[in-house]
């Protein structure tokens, strides 16, 4: 139900200010337009965690690398860094129904 | 997928599986409060892999689990209406309401539509004008955004036609109701990222410190999992009570501001009873006073029903980490997700029906 997934602003439509300022999310290549109300400050490029059609949250980059940050420090993890990178190109595996 | 297949990882899994078993000295039951997260623990084998010290007992974080009988038996007066246009998340229609499910009622000519956003049910409205469109608002406050949103829309595009039938319930009432329950047994939580991607994690402060229990805000994924109960052990051998967050990626303290604004001028909270568990005082949200020409109960007269659940499902008892799905009677046998007797058997982030899909776990491992 609280299922919201990550996806690339690729582009951004609407006027600011509005409930109506939409773009559009890339999920691993599939496009779907995304309300933009609830994150006035995304950038094109910006990855956005979308839930139920509304963008909710703008994906923290910094904090994003410490999950693995951490374990790499303690000498748990040594090869990550393709992942860190970019990630690998497995399609989305959840549905987009929540 | 960036910021997706990282965190199932497996590599990665491990690696934190290997600190978890490293550290852990004794017995510890930490309740996941999200339904996603519960199906998540269950799909991916994560409850096989952890130390057999801990077991992860799933919490009421499935809003179609906990949405009371008499509001789904309002939704089925609703579709039933001849102007009506019932819209709703996939999952709620078939969960069994005191007589049929809204499945049924569409089935038998019902105009019941699934939308995947309720802004597509404002939409349907406008181009319905001789219609009255409802849209079922279920979720926690992770939801709540995007439905008041809809409504807000609505008020804006001038619809006279749209209106929500609202069942919001909100986490941290029923996480007070749970650790004050005499039979409680949780000694930790961890938190439901997406809903404090909307709240922040503010108030988990007061509820981690009046219960002295852990309370560590978590992901999704395999990753987000293990590293979030991680953290949650690592307190619990060292005997602090802390709010932290494993999911700071998408989740800042505050919150998301604008969101939980436009919640508030839409919402405004309520007492709410939770399917199974019972009424929790200031646990739900209903349509503010402001907006009140949105709110299907209103406009359509609905007045509140008691109905009486199925005695045969112990959904409430599962609901509080009391019983695990596979120790109720009727688990697979007269429940499954074909035919269901309790909405956990419903939605596949119910306990029940997580437990049902992928039933191969070892039950000595998971049995609390
Ligand atoms: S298995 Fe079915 S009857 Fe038993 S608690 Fe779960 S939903 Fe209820």
């Amino acid at each position: 139900m609280c299922l919201a997934i990550p996806g690339k602003l690729t582009s951004i439509d609407g006027q600011a200010g509005d409930t109506f300022r939409t773009g559009k999310v890339s999920f691993g290549g599939i496009q779907r337009d995304v309300n933009l109300m609830m994150i006035p400050d995304a950038k094109i490029g910006d990855y956005v965690l979308v839930h139920v059609g509304v963008a909710i949250s703008i994906v923290d980059e910094e904090e994003a690398k410490l999950t693995f940050k951490y374990l790499k420090e303690m000498g748990e993890l040594e090869d990550l860094d393709s992942e860190l990178d970019g990630g690998g190109g497995s399609p989305v595996e959840q549905s987009f129904d929540r | 997928m960036k910021y997706l297949s990282e965190y199932r990882d497996e590599k990665v899994v491990k690696a934190y599986l290997g600190k978890l078993h490293g550290i852990v000295t004794r017995p510890w039951k930490i309740m996941e409060i999200c339904g996603g997260q519960t199906h998540s623990l269950v799909k991916n084998g994560v409850l096989q892999m952890l130390p057999e010290e801990i077991t992860m007992v799933h919490g009421p974080g499935c809003p179609v689990c906990v949405t009371p009988l008499h509001i789904i038996d309002d939704a089925i007066d609703l579709a039933q209406r001849e102007n009506v246009i019932l819209c709703s998340f996939g999952d709620m229609l078939r969960v069994p309401g005191s007589g049929k499910s809204l499945l049924e009622i569409k089935a038998s000519g019902g105009d019941v539509r699934i939308v995947y956003s309720p802004l597509e049910a404002v939409k349907l409205a406008a181009q319905n004008p001789d219609k009255e469109v409802v849209f079922f608002a279920v979720g926690f406050e992770t939801t709540a955004p995007a439905n008041a949103l809809s409504v807000v829309q609505a008020s804006k595009l001038g619809l006279e036609n749209y209106s929500i039938l609202a069942s919001h319930v909100l986490v941290p009432p029923a996480m007070g109701a749970i650790l004050s329950d005499p039979e409680n047994v949780i000694d930790g939580f961890l938190a439901a990222g997406h809903v404090c991607t909307i709240m922040g994690t503010d108030e988990y402060d007061p509820i981690a410190e009046k219960y002295r229990v852990p309370i560590v805000v978590t992901g999704f994924e395999p990753v987000d999992l293990v590293q979030g109960i991680y953290m949650a052990v690592s307190q619990l051998e060292k005997g602090t009570h802390l709010v932290e967050n494993q999911y700071a990626r998408m989740v800042q303290r505050k919150g998301n501001e604008l969101a939980k604004e436009t919640i508030h001028d839409v919402f405004r909270t309520s007492d709410r009873v939770w399917r199974g568990i019972g009424e929790i005082p200031a646990s739900g949200y209903e349509v503010s006073e402001q907006y009140a020409k949105y709110d299907a109960r209103k406009k359509f007269g609905l007045a509140h029903r008691e109905v009486p659940e199925n005695p045969e499902c112990i959904a409430g008892q599962v609901l509080k980490g009391l019983k695990k799905p596979h120790e109720c009677p009727n688990f697979g046998t007269k429940c499954t997700p074909e035919n269901p007797l309790g909405a956990p058997m419903v939605s596949s982030e119910g306990a029940c029906a997580a437990y049902y899909h992928f039933s191969n776990f070892d039950q000595t491992v998971t049995v609390s």
